[in-house]
């Protein structure tokens, strides 16, 4: 069993990180430069950390799978970033912050991470003003605000359509002052295919270079995974195609554990699926629900034209609902709803998989032009792939995978119970419990980046002597590359008859039907027989063409399919164990009359982590209980 | 979840660039795309070919792609001799099939330039860009030192400009329009973004310098004026940026020649 200590600094909330600062040891500035530190991952978070690192004076190595750093798919964050700046002078505070993200969790994360990610939301604006980053103003040349969904005030900064692409151009822009100093080795294309653990350390990582097929070994003092989530799983998401599990997933296998892998995040408003052809599904920000409403017909089985139902036979079901947050409630709580509205035979479009998000309103208080200026680009986006204009005719939506709060378990210092291996951003499951709030996980990602990881890795490396770390042919790594290398000529010497998208498109219809919005125990247990038939289908049929020693796309993806097939199931366990709903989980054996959440704080009122045991044996499943100090686990109410 | 287009399918004929590796040989290659949906992305396309492809023991054509949404700056195809295509002010990747009509040969090859080599088929290497970027697109501001957000107010109209350039996404699309090959659109989108803003001061004058200077070394051509740039940019990035940079040039150029030299090496007030 792996020990999980938390680490949680004793004394008051608000005064944790501070005095966690002052206490946690230091590396002394001449010694820094001895320290090695890879990074694989260069979004937010890993762009972050990498700059930031190397700004301190460690030597620091960063792999990314894209051909650019600026690719990484925090870049498709459209939004914004929470902060509690208070700016607006409407309420807001770091305590109110904090309350809202462990409420919009569902009061499954841990309080002191929580409240640390909002006291430094304020840093992580400045910090990116400075950088350049070219945020909403008003006339007044002071910064803008709008709300997002669990939020009583205006807290979050925006960047039109755009803040990730913004936020990410930033960090982006510090990694390469880095690199262009030569303080960072950058290397792209570079996937990371293993971890290698050393004397139960992290020291390195085994590398495939994608353009040559080059395997390589790298050694360090210490292993920083930012490398994202893992809602591919569902073949069909709001990720960018190339989003993957690999990197946490072989660091499982040596030893992190999983860290309640079922909470994922179904996000309400995105385009509905067209065809069985479709690549991807994509988002419509969150930020359209301050002025769009949402609503579907009355009466089930009505194919009238949007126009040509009256006010009287619409259901802003929302607003109805939810009276108090409207068509702002958080993700979770409106994508169940608008699942409801549909199996109730009450959906629109061809597929009924769709329920309506209207601007009539907003146009007519606000005029064409303002509508535009604050939408305009999504609007431009929703007209592209449906040639529809949601000027003149609601848009479409339903709700589609959009982010995994699970993640390997970390620490207080974003450790893993794996020594000298951190995890940051998206791929760790730290903060945002069973539901992520909108405009929450930019925050995380550069909370991470520039304001914990700069801190907490010292404490590890004062432990490390400088100059300790293994040389890269110690047998560790020769083990981890010949596994890297069994793996690929098993792939290429398959030759089925099915391409990898085949096996991808079937993993993903057992998750969404199985181990998506609304989950079963009958559902979940056949999903754990559905699942192992379909990987052992996988390696007996899959076709991957091509050779090992060039770009081959074939084989990338044959790699991260193998793990998501592992992933998926591993899911599908996690939601069979946890006998509750909670935010994003939701068991249909346990809600409430009204269809809300049922949770069983006295049972389940922990994290799960997930300890790998062997290839085809169960895990097991540690857990670490959530000690609330400050806050009362409460039943969360938007009405 | 999925259900069936009532629109109806149609055929085509791709006329594919193939290439083994950045030293062998290339040439297009023409694969039929049967039943496709005028719904279906221009990606999503070549998708079903290369699935097809690859259950005829062909291997399949090598694309860049990753978000799928536009905003990524990795999907990178010129198809009928137009970078991403077609649409104006989208990406390779936000084409979708109903631009096209039954019986079309669409011809698809990668971007060329210099200063882009084919890494294999429609993928190019441009990390040239990055280079650039590395060279001076960034404002140095270390994590920790950064004053409060709203103690400097920029003017909505700096700050809408700045935003204007900084839309970027990096896919290098203004340099495969180029006759030359110019990577100025890219470049002066960068030093405009930051140049308008207060905070980018500082470094106004080494940043154009260097940007330019590394452009120059790294292949890209000179530019002459035709906008054939901004008219592919998927974000109608406008030229204008251009001019703007050509006067930041200019004046750091004259800055840094008139530069007092130190008194230790004879100049220097008296």
């Amino acid at each position: 069993m792996a020990t999980l200590d938390s680490k949680i600094p004793s004394g008051p909330l608000a005064e944790k990180w501070r005095k966690h600062k002052t206490e946690i040891k230091l590396v002394n500035p001449a010694n820094k430069r001895k320290y090695e530190v890879i990074v694989v991952g260069a979004g937010l978070a890993g762009s972050s950390a990498a700059s930031s690192l190397a700004d301190l004076g460690y030597k620091v190595k960063c792999f990314v799978f894209h051909d650019s750093p600026r690719r990484a798919h925090s870049i498709a964050a459209q939004g914004g970033i929470n902060a509690a700046k208070n700016y607006q002078n409407d309420g807001d505070s770091v305590h109110r912050l904090f309350y809202d993200t462990l409420k919009g969790g569902d009061y499954r994360a841990r309080e002191a991470n929580v409240h640390r990610l909002a006291e430094v939301s304020v840093n992580i604006i400045d910090q990116c003003v400075a950088q350049g980053v070219p945020f909403a103003r008003e006339y007044g040349g002071l910064l803008a605000n709008r709300s997002f969904g669990g939020a009583q005030v205006s807290r979050t900064f925006y960047a039109r359509g755009q803040t990730g692409q913004q936020l990410l151009l930033g960090a982006y822009s510090a990694l390469s002052r880095m690199v262009g100093a030569g303080a960072v080795d950058l290397h792209t294309n570079s996937e990371m295919l293993d971890l290698v653990v050393v004397g139960g350390q992290a020291k390195g990582v085994i590398i495939r270079n994608l353009v040559t097929g080059e395997i390589s070994r790298h050694s360090a003092d210490a292993v920083i995974l930012a490398t994202g989530g893992y809602g591919n799983v569902f073949n069909l998401s709001t990720y960018a195609r190339g989003s993957n599990a690999t990197a946490i997933w072989r660091a499982y296998k040596r030893g992190a554990c999983m860290a309640n892998p079922c909470y994922t995040q179904i996000h309400p408003t995105c385009i509905p699926v067209s065809g069985d052809y479709q690549s991807k599904l994509t988002l419509m920000s969150e930020s359209l629900r301050n002025d769009g409403r949402i609503w579907a017909p009355k009466k089930a089985g009505d194919t009238r034209a949007p126009a040509a139902i009256p006010e009287s036979e619409r259901d802003y079901y929302l607003e109805r609902l939810y009276p108090s947050f409207g068509n702002l409630a958080p993700r979770d709580i409106a994508s169940r709803a608008a699942k409801r509205i549909c199996d109730e035979g009450r959906g629109v479009g061809s597929t009924g998989l769709g329920v309506y998000l209207d601007f009539a309103d907003a146009i007519k208080r606000l005029g064409e032009p303002a509508v535009r200026e604050r939408y305009g680009n999504l609007f431009d986006i929703y007209h592209e792939i449906t040639a529809e204009s949601a000027y003149k005719a609601p848009m479409r939506i339903y709700p589609a995978v959009h982010y995994t709060m699970g993640g390997l378990w970390v620490d207080y210092n974003l450790m893993s119970n794996i020594p000298g291996l951190f995890v940051l951003g998206e791929a760790n499951f730290s903060d945002h419990g069973a539901n992520r709030l909108g405009a929450s996980a930019l925050m995380q990602g550069l909370a991470d980046g520039y304001f914990v990881i700069p801190y907490t890795i010292g404490d590890y490396l004062a432990g490390q002597k400088p100059g300790s770390r293994p040389a890269a042919d110690a047998p560790e790594f020769q083990q981890a590359e010949a596994n890297v290398r069994g793996q690929t000529t098993r792939f290429l010497a398959t030759k089925g008859k099915q391409p990898v998208s085949h096996f991808h498109k079937k993993l993903g219809k057992i998750m969404w039907d199985r181990c998506g919005m609304a989950r079963t125990k009958a559902g979940l247990e056949a999903a754990l027989q559905e699942i192992p038939a379909l990987r052992e289908e996988f390696n007996a049929s899959v076709n991957v063409p091509g050779s090992a020693d060039t770009l081959n796309q074939s084989l990338e993806q044959a790699g991260r399919v193998a793990d998501f097939l592992d992933l998926g199931e591993l899911m599908c366990r996690d939601a069979l164990t946890r006998e509750e709903s909670c935010g994003g989980h939701f068991r249909e054996e346990h809600q409430y009359p009204d269809g809300e959440c049922k949770r069983d704080d006295e049972k389940f009122g922990h994290v799960a982590a997930w300890e790998y045991q062997g290839e085809g044996k169960t895990p097991v499943r540690n857990t670490e209980a959530l000690n609330y100090e400050f806050t009362k686990m409460s039943l969360r109410n938007y009405k | 979840m999925v259900a069936a287009s009532t629109l109806k399918t149609f055929s085509v004929t791709l006329r594919v660039w193939r290439q083994a590796g950045p030293a062998a040989a290339g040439a297009f290659v023409n694969y039929p795309a049967k039943d496709i949906s005028p719904d279906m992305s221009f990606l999503e396309m070549l998708d079903v070919v290369n699935d097809e492809l690859a259950a005829q023991g062909i291997e399949p054509i090598a694309f860049a792609h990753d978000c799928r949404e536009g905003i990524c700056g990795t999907c990178s195809c010129t198809i009928n001799g137009k970078p991403h295509g077609p649409g104006k002010g989208v990406a390779t990747c936000q084409t979708y099939m109903r631009s096209f009509s039954d019986g079309d040969t669409i011809v698809v090859e990668p971007f060329r330039a210099r200063a882009f080599p084919v890494v294999k088929d429609l993928v190019t290497d441009r990390a040239a860009f990055d280079k650039i970027q590395q060279s001076g697109g960034f404002i140095t501001a270390r994590a920790g030192s950064a004053p409060d957000a709203n103690a400097l107010p920029i003017p909505k109209g700096d700050a809408d400009l700045a935003m204007d350039a900084a839309q970027c996404i990096g896919c290098g699309a203004c340099v495969a329009a180029c006759k030359n090959a110019s990577a100025m659109l890219f470049v002066s989108a960068k030093v405009g973004h930051l140049g308008l803003l207060p905070q980018g001061q500082a470094e106004r004058d080494r940043r154009v310098l260097a940007m330019v200077n590394t452009m120059d070394t790294l292949g890209f051509g000179s530019c002459t004026n035709q906008y054939e740039c901004s008219a592919a940019c998927p974000k109608l990035i406008s030229h204008d940026f251009i001019a703007r940079m050509n006067r930041d040039y200019l004046t750091a150029s004259l800055r840094s020649a008139f530069k007092p030299a130190p008194a230790n090496t004879g100049g220097g007030a008296a």
